[in-house]
Parts: C-alpha cells; sequence; structure tokens
C-alpha cells in the first residue's frame, strides 16, 4: 500500500511520535489541510483510545490501533478509483467480492474538523474511511481534501482469514515457517495498558499533567496571538514561532483526557467543559498556523 | 416533438436521500418544461436513480417554444404623436420595438391614451434554454447534507459531480453543472463494467445501454430483482425446512439503493449465537450488517441471513463473498456475546448507583435522580387510582417498584452503549436473567412503548404505568425549565412523549384522566395549566390523526370535557355514528341558535333565572310542549349517559328535533314582555344545558 501511494507521488511519513486518537491528529494532517498549499502524504498511525482496551480479551477491539492514513490535497477527480486501485494493490481481487461506499460522516468536534464521505465496506467489513474534508480547526478548507483512513488490523485480519486480530501473523520465518503473531507482539501491551489504564493510572496526577500541558500551550498560544499581532515584527521572526510544539502539547492535554475519562474520572459535567478547553488549544492552533503560514 | 435525457453522474449518494432527489429532480424538471411551454399534453417524464447518478427522461418535448405576439406599450399618445403626425419619441419606440412606425397603434388604459407595437416574439429553442436553465434546477436540489469540492467553493452537492450526459434526440446539448460539460458518456458497474465509458446514442437507449454496462437504473426493477432473489436465495436454504426471510420494508429500501446491480447470497452462523436474544441478533443483522433475518417455518430465527450486493459474482466469488460477511457477523456476535457476558457481572440492582454518573439533563440531575422521581410519580399514581376506585389496584405492587427502580440501569450496560436503540429492551432481557420476576422483566422491557402512532402500547399494567411515569416526569421536568417544545422545534420529543401517554390512557383499561396523570407530577405548581394543555393538544391530534375523528366531533367533544380519555372516545364514537342523521343536523342547528340567541341577550345585560321557566310562566303550546318534552327526555337522557351509553343518548336527543322545530317556528324567544321573554331565555337555556354533557353540538360543522 505504501509503494502504491509513493508511486502516485504521495509523501511517506513516519507515525508520529506524540499519542494521538486518530491518525487525522498528526501535525501531517490536522496542520497541513490548512492553507493552499497541495500536499499528499501517506503514514501509518497508531491510536490509542484508552476506553477501547479490552484486556486483550476481545478478539476485535485494542486500546492501540494501527491506521494507515492518507491525505490528498487536493483530491485528484479519480479519487475513488485510485483507491480502488490500492485495494487492487494489496492483493483484493474486486472481481470477487462485494464493495460498497455507505455514508459515514466523520468528525472530531475538539479539533474543529470535519468532513462528509463513505465507510467503504467489503464484503460486509469496513476497511477504509473515506472522508472529504471541509473544515478544520474551524476554518473551511480550500482547497479541501481527501482523507482515506484504513483500518490495517482489520484489512490483515481479512487478508489473512484469521477470526481474532491477535492471530494475524505478522512475521514469518523463512527457513523455519514459524511465525510471529499479532499476539507474540502486542498482546502483553493491550493487557498492561489495559490495566493502567482502567486501574492504576493515578487520577490527580493525570490532572496535574493536564493542567501543566495546557498553562503552557496556552501560554504559548497568546505569545503567539500578540506576536502575529504586531506588524512591525518581521517575518522570521513569526515563522520560527514554535506552533508545532504548541501543537504537541495540544495533543498531550487530549491524549490524557482520553485516559482520565476512560478510568471514569471525568463527571458527564465536566466533560463537555473539558473538551471545550482542549478545543480551545487545538482550534487555537490551527488559526494561528494559518495565519503563520501568511507571515 | 423530441426525446430528452440527462444524467447527473456523482460518487455514491447517501441511500437515505436518493428516492427524495429523484423525486424532486422530476418535479423541477416538469414544472421548468411546463412554465416555458415545452411539455405537450402527451409529454412523458421519467426518473431514474442509482448511488451514483440522477437521470430524468422527457419523451415528448417540444423542439422551441411556440413563438408568441407580445403587446409593448410606450409613451404617452400626446407625446409620440403630437399634431396627429409622428415625432421623435413615436420614432425612438418604434425603432426599438423592430416595426414600422406606420404599425404603431393606440392603446387605451385606466391611465390615459398610450402608442403601442405589437411584436412577434420568437420561441427559444428547447436545447438553448435547457443549457441556460437546467443547471440552476439540478444545483437547487435539497440535501439532508452537502459538501464542496472546487477550489473556491463555487457550488454545494452533495457529493462531487463527475459526469454528464445530455441528449436531445442524438444531440448532446452544451450544458454544464459545477464545471462538468455534459455529453453522450456514461459510466457502467464500477467492477463489472469497469472505467470505460459508456456512449448513450440517444434517450431512448439510455436502459439498454446502462443494463448491458451492470447498471439497473430503475429504483421499482431494482426492487423487484431484490425481492424475487430474497424469495428465491431463501428457499435454496436447505439447512432450515421452510425457512422465511423476515419482511423488513426500510432495509429494502436501503439496499435498492445502495445498489445499481443486485443479486442475493445467503449465509450461516453457528447455532450456538441464537443463545443470545433475539432482539440483539437482529440488531446487529439489520442495523449494523444491513443483513435480513432468516426465521424457520415458526417464525423462530434460524442461523442464517441475506444479505445483498452490488454485483454479480461466480460461484468461487460467492464462496468469498459469503465466508467474508459470516466472518464479520460472527465476530460482531462474539462483540455482543463478550458485552453481554461482561455486562451479568454487574448486576441492575448494583447499577442503580452507576447511574449517578449519567446525566439525565444537566440543569436537572442524573438518570439516578429521574430514577427516584419515577418513583415518587408511580407512587403517585398509585395513590389517584386507589382514592378513586376505592379498592386495591389489581397489579403487582413491588414488580412494579423493582422496575420502576431499574428502568434506566441498562444505560450502563455496554451493549446498550453498542446498541442504543436496543435500551429498556437489553434492561428487561437482564432483569429476566438475572431472575427479577418476568413482571418487572416486561415492564422494563416495554417501557418505551409506544415508539410512534402505531407502535403497541405495553402489555402490562406494570409496563404501563412505568411508561406513564416516566414520560410525565420528562415532559413537566422539561417544562420547568424551559424546554417546551416550540413551532417545529421539539429537541427533547416530548410531543412523542405525550403522544405515547394519550395512547397509553386510550387504549389501557387504566382508571386514569389526564389531570391525574399530571397532578401525579405537579401539584399545583405553575406549569400545571401549560402541561395539561400540552397534553390535551396531543389528545386532539390523537383523535384525528390516529382515530380519524372529524375535526368538528373532536371539537364538539373535547368542548365537555377532555379528561377522561376513553371516555372522549366513546362520546366521538356516539356523536360520529349520528352524525350523518338529518335528525341530528336540524338539532345541531338549533343548538348553534340557542347559544346565539344567549350569547346576545347575554351581552344585553339579559338574566337567565333557572327554574323562570315554568308551566304558568310559558304561554304558547310550543313552549309548554319543549319543556315538558326536553325535562322528560333530559332526564332519560341523564341516565344514559351514566351508563355510557351515548349512541343511545344522541338518538334520543335526535328525537326532540319536531318539538325543537315547532318552537323556533312559531316562538319568538326575545319578547317584548320582560317576564316572559326571561322564562323563554331559561327554557332554552335548560335544554342547552340537559344535553350538552356528551358534546357540544353547536360545534357541529353543517355542510
Amino acid at each position: 500500500m505504501q509503494r502504491f501511494w509513493a508511486e502516485r507521488g504521495c509523501v511517506l511519513q513516519q507515525p508520529y511520535d506524540v499519542e494521538v486518537g486518530a491518525g487525522t491528529m498528526s501535525p501531517e494532517t490536522f496542520l497541513r489541510v490548512l492553507g493552499p498549499k497541495p500536499y499528499r502524504v501517506g503514514y501509518a498511525q497508531p491510536s490509542r483510545r484508552p476506553a477501547d482496551g479490552r484486556y486483550g480479551e476481545n478478539p476485535n477491539r485494542l486500546f492501540k490501533h494501527t491506521q494507515f492514513q492518507l491525505i490528498l490535497k487536493p483530491p485528484p477527480v479519480n479519487v475513488q478509483e485510485l483507491y480502488l486501485e490500492s485495494l487492487t494493490a494489496i492483493g483484493i481481487d474486486l472481481n470477487r467480492h462485494d464493495l460498497k461506499f455507505e455514508e459515514d460522516n466523520w468528525e472530531w468536534p475538539a479539533g474543529g474538523a470535519w468532513g462528509v464521505g463513505w465507510q467503504v465496506m467489503l464484503d460486509g467489513l469496513e476497511i477504509t474511511q473515506f472522508t472529504y474534508f471541509q473544515q478544520c480547526g474551524g476554518m473551511d478548507l480550500d482547497p479541501m481534501c481527501a482523507e482515506l483512513t484504513y483500518g490495517l488490523e482489520r484489512i490483515a485480519a481479512f487478508l489473512q482469514d484469521v477470526d481474532s486480530i491477535y492471530d494475524i501473523v505478522w512475521a514469518r520465518n523463512p527457513d523455519t515457517g514459524e511465525t510471529v503473531t499479532y499476539g507474540d507482539v502486542r498482546l502483553t501491551e493491550e493487557v498492561q495498558f489495559s490495566v493502567y489504564n482502567f486501574e492504576y493510572a493515578e487520577v490527580d496526577k493525570l490532572w496535574e499533567h493536564f493542567r501543566l500541558y495546557e498553562a503552557e500551550a496556552q501560554s504559548l498560544l497568546d505569545q503567539a496571538g500578540a506576536l502575529f499581532k504586531q506588524e512591525e515584527a518581521d517575518a522570521a521572526t513569526k515563522r520560527r514561532f514554535p506552533l508545532l510544539a504548541t501543537y504537541e502539547l495540544a495533543l498531550k492535554c487530549s491524549h490524557l483526557f482520553n485516559l482520565l475519562d476512560a478510568r471514569g474520572a471525568v463527571s458527564v459535567t465536566e466533560r463537555v467543559g473539558v473538551i471545550a478547553r482542549i478545543r480551545a488549544l487545538a482550534v487555537g492552533v490551527a488559526k494561528a498556523y494559518a495565519v503563520q503560514q501568511t507571515a | 416533438m423530441a426525446d430528452f435525457l440527462l444524467e447527473i453522474g456523482l460518487e455514491e449518494i447517501p441511500a437515505r436521500m436518493i428516492a427524495g432527489a429523484e423525486a424532486e429532480l422530476g418535479r423541477r424538471v416538469r414544472e421548468l418544461l411546463t412554465r416555458e411551454r415545452l411539455l405537450g399534453v402527451d409529454s412523458k417524464v421519467t426518473t431514474y436513480s442509482t448511488p451514483r447518478r440522477l437521470a430524468v427522461r422527457i419523451e415528448g418535448l417540444a423542439l422551441a417554444q411556440p413563438d408568441a405576439e407580445e403587446q409593448l406599450t410606450g409613451p404617452s399618445w400626446k407625446i409620440a404623436f403630437p399634431n396627429g403626425e409622428p415625432g421623435p419619441a413615436a420614432i425612438a419606440f418604434a425603432k426599438k420595438a423592430g416595426v414600422e412606425v406606420s404599425a404603431l397603434t393606440k392603446i387605451t388604459n385606466a391611465k390615459g391614451e398610450y402608442i403601442g407595437a405589437t411584436v412577434e416574439r420568437k420561441g427559444r429553442a428547447a436545447s438553448e434554454l435547457l443549457a441556460a436553465e437546467l443547471p440552476k434546477e439540478v444545483l437547487s436540489l435539497y440535501w439532508a447534507k452537502n459538501m464542496y469540492w472546487r477550489a473556491a467553493k463555487p457550488e454545494r452537492f452533495v457529493r462531487p459531480v463527475r459526469w454528464l450526459v445530455a441528449l436531445l434526440d442524438s444531440t448532446v446539448v452544451p450544458l454544464e453543472i459545477a464545471g462538468i460539460a455534459a455529453g453522450n458518456q456514461s459510466r457502467g458497474h464500477r467492477i463489472l463494467h469497469g472505467e470505460v465509458a459508456v456512449a448513450i446514442a440517444q434517450p431512448s437507449a439510455y436502459l439498454e445501454a446502462l443494463r448491458a454496462a451492470f447498471v439497473e437504473p430503475e429504483v421499482a426493477a431494482r426492487r423487484h430483482t431484490i425481492r424475487k432473489a430474497l424469495d428465491h436465495v431463501t428457499r435454496s436454504i436447505s439447512a432450515t425446512l421452510g425457512a422465511r426471510w423476515r419482511e423488513d420494508e426500510p432495509l429494502v429500501e436501503t439496499v435498492v439503493h445502495l445498489t445499481e446491480w443486485p443479486t442475493v447470497l445467503y449465509g450461516s452462523f453457528e447455532p450456538e449465537y441464537l443463545a443470545l436474544p433475539e432482539e440483539v441478533l437482529v440488531t446487529v443483522m439489520r442495523d449494523h450488517q444491513k443483513y435480513f433475518a432468516v426465521e424457520d417455518a415458526q417464525g423462530k430465527l434460524a442461523p442464517h441471513f441475506l444479505t445483498v450486493l452490488n454485483t454479480q459474482v461466480d460461484e468461487e466469488g460467492q464462496a468469498i463473498i459469503r465466508h467474508g460477511n459470516e466472518r464479520v457477523l460472527r465476530s460482531r456476535f462474539k462483540d455482543a456475546q463478550f458485552f453481554w457476558e461482561t455486562d451479568q457481572k454487574i448486576k441492575l440492582e448494583d447499577r442503580v448507583e452507576m447511574l449517578k454518573t449519567v446525566t439525565f439533563q444537566k440543569e436537572l440531575g442524573s438518570y439516578y435522580w429521574k430514577t427516584g422521581k419515577n418513583l415518587e410519580t408511580v407512587h403517585n399514581l398509585h395513590t389517584a387510582w386507589v382514592l378513586k376506585s376505592r379498592e386495591y389496584p389489581l397489579y403487582d405492587e413491588a414488580a412494579l417498584a423493582t422496575a420502576v427502580q431499574l428502568a434506566k440501569t441498562d444505560l450502563t450496560a455496554e451493549l446498550v452503549k453498542e446498541f442504543t436503540e436496543l435500551q429498556g429492551v437489553i434492561g428487561g432481557l437482564y432483569a429476566r436473567e438475572q431472575g427479577l420476576g418476568e413482571k418487572a422483566a416486561v415492564a422494563i422491557y416495554e417501557q418505551y412503548l409506544p415508539a410512534s402512532a402505531e407502535d403497541r402500547i405495553p402489555a402490562t399494567v406494570e409496563g404501563q404505568l412505568l411508561g406513564l411515569a416516566d414520560r410525565i416526569h420528562t415532559i413537566t421536568a422539561m417544562f420547568g425549565i424551559g424546554n417546551a417544545p416550540t413551532g417545529s422545534k421539539d429537541p427533547f420529543a416530548l410531543r412523542r412523549a405525550a403522544n405515547a401517554i394519550v395512547k397509553i390512557l386510550a387504549e389501557s383499561q387504566l382508571p386514569l384522566t389526564i389531570s391525574e396523570v399530571v397532578e401525579a407530577d405537579l401539584h399545583g405548581e405553575q406549569f400545571w395549566s401549560q402541561v395539561s394543555d400540552f397534553l390535551r393538544e396531543r389528545l386532539s391530534f390523537y383523535l384525528k390523526e390516529v382515530r380519524g375523528f372529524a375535526y368538528d366531533v373532536v371539537n364538539a367533544v373535547l368542548a365537555t370535557g377532555a379528561d377522561d380519555v376513553r371516555d372522549v372516545i366513546a362520546r366521538a364514537e356516539a356523536l360520529t355514528a349520528v352524525r350523518g342523521s338529518e335528525d341530528f343536523l336540524a338539532i345541531s342547528a338549533a343548538f348553534k341558535r340557542i347559544k346565539n340567541i344567549l350569547r346576545q341577550a347575554a351581552e344585553k345585560g339579559e338574566l337567565t333565572a333557572p327554574g323562570a321557566a315554568t308551566e304558568s310562566s310559558l304561554t304558547q303550546p310550543e313552549e309548554r310542549n319543549l319543556l315538558m318534552e326536553s325535562t322528560q327526555l333530559a332526564a332519560r337522557v341523564a341516565e344514559l349517559r351514566q351508563e355510557c351509553n351515548y349512541a343511545e343518548a344522541l338518538e334520543a336527543i335526535a328525537t326532540l328535533r319536531p318539538t325543537v322545530d315547532a318552537f323556533f317556528d312559531k316562538i319568538m324567544v326575545m319578547a317584548p314582555e320582560p317576564e316572559l321573554r326571561a322564562a323563554r331565555l331559561a327554557l332554552i337555556q335548560s335544554v342547552l344545558d340537559g344535553f350538552s354533557g356528551i358534546a357540544d353540538f353547536s360545534e357541529i360543522v353543517v355542510a
């Protein structure tokens, strides 16, 4: 799949090394979709959703799953056909499968991001979320872009015809035929992180981390706001302002919130307020980033 | 006459929006062409749709608008023809209109005399008109959710437009929509036909060309194919004798709009999953996988499903697709089973405490708080029942208390988080599983019934009381914080809740009235009348829309009491039965007259003393007769009313007609003598009072 998209001009990026809940939250998507500059990028992104953890007991649910995330900005007119070709490229013979594009719109409220699109169903299995991104950071995208999110574990289980994600063969020794499965590699991680997320994570400390990250992010945003308003400040100063670092701090907050949520530490009344605080950071960065691009 | 075809090629349109858009496209095109005088009496407009296209074909389209004469009005005659000779104004006007000065005529209208010219307007060619007007119509189609895709966002549409076919006979109409120029190249099925364009020679060749490219553009034909295939494939399931697919109209419509070339395949799952509740299995299959459930000859769920494919494959392909779908369903069922088992680890009783973290409404409180309120409300309903009927209600109080206490606990269950549409149902199943008693389980299970006007009410008294209490509490609590519905806005679905209350009161045997239900939750608080009026308005809606009573019958019966729902219905039925009879209509007219006389008398300050009408105070035989007959009849009617024998009571009232007619023929109520006048007014007042207990007849509309 990487080769297929690389051949079509996509930058192959590495996974972003900060905890995110979805490939969309990587700056390769969240920030690159802003502004007029065309961009094509693909990357595998481990996505952490603490509340989805099942101690490795559920064959289909993971605390951390992997998305292959693709951004085509702007999308070529034949983007759907290209997508179908990408399926063929990974060994799916579409003449012997049933494929449907079913309406499924996507949004990430805390990022002020949404789009319309489909879930792509292959023999009844949702293998991809296909979205035409319309807004990000609360701003209309122009040009808009296509976001393809392939669920890698699902697709691998489908291709290998196994009922449990943990039975996916990840590697095979060519000499002995011995296999290493997804479970061999990841089961312990699923178990331990489920235990941490649900049982051990210290609520007070998580809140404290949250406050620290939030305070620093907010302070940076305030400085950015003040700097970008000064007409006499030179462009180079504006361009070197560390918004990318600010965004990482915002992502930290988002992940900490997910942990607190999984821990059951966010009351219903608090919930809306905390999401609004994360939104203020994420949307704040996006807006500042858009300004910075024009500096 | 020509044949026209427009096909808008799109990326997959959401299934739920296609039927509406297809109909709207047909309507818009028909209206446009009618307005532009391009349609004849024999013209035919046909529409088509698939997930990837909307199309409309017009047979019998005029190639051009008919030519028309137009009358132009110029400056005033005096200015144009000073001294009777054409001046500069006349010459300029003639030039502009394109006629000779000698052809100018005089037009006389209300404002004076003007010069005029008759000009011939050439009708526009259909091709030119379509190219200019059709794009606007297409881009005006309504979409529940649309998007933009081109730079600078020149238009919004449901999904990107990818191709256009516009043909007038065999000629391309040069129109453009969203940057796409029309041609004669359509597209076939994504996989079965591939990316090669499908040339459409002329509109009449459209269906054939698309079918050859594995696209069935006729919705009705796809529906027929799918239904036939469902029947056929179900019959081929040899593992279950007499297998039938579960009829599911909305699902059929969904798959009709998800496919261009549908075929049907069946799959099976391990019978062990049948141990899961049928409700869960069917929800997974229908809502999550769009599969049809299969049942055996006894109507029990069988371990099979039917899936509608958007393709046609060989046997090997069928095996692959079947295997894939079975795999997905198995993992879905496994999930459900996992959630079911996880949920059993925490009993419903222990989940009550967990409701503290589930918000009912943020200004009010949690579902824990609501559960407490529901318990109080149920207690009050019980008290009202006891006070009224003086006998101990025949239901299981303990089971009801359990049901109310646990009704909302399934909101904390994993299975409900996964299948929100099964709330209540899951709670009921868990209650049964956990041995909390069948009555409590059924009451919890059915608490959200009726979900619609067509739905049934809970079967048990416990379920009915829970349903009433839960809903009346929600309504009064929401009214209390200013969330009453306004106009078309009803975000908390309070109208639906009120409709359900009315339906439960109407279709159960509960001896409760609307005001008793309202009082169970509001004790003389300020929203009492607001909530009561709201429920009465829903009662009126129920009588008209659900029961189909005529609006005047509804107004008539509600005018004399809108509290006891089943009594209102009985009166409405009786009134509907006699409404057609001539005697009854005459009586209704007479009552209207009585009301008018009394109203006018009251406006003049005339007093009607009860009892003033006596044998001695009345002088004429017609009025004495009315007094006697109406007094006797009123006693009889009161008796019948007491027995709720409204039909006979109304028939009895109708027999008064000759007496009333004779009275109005001969007697002038507003007699000059004050005493006589008072006596007569008292007489008609007593007639009105004596017979208005069942309905206010003056509301009846006489055709």
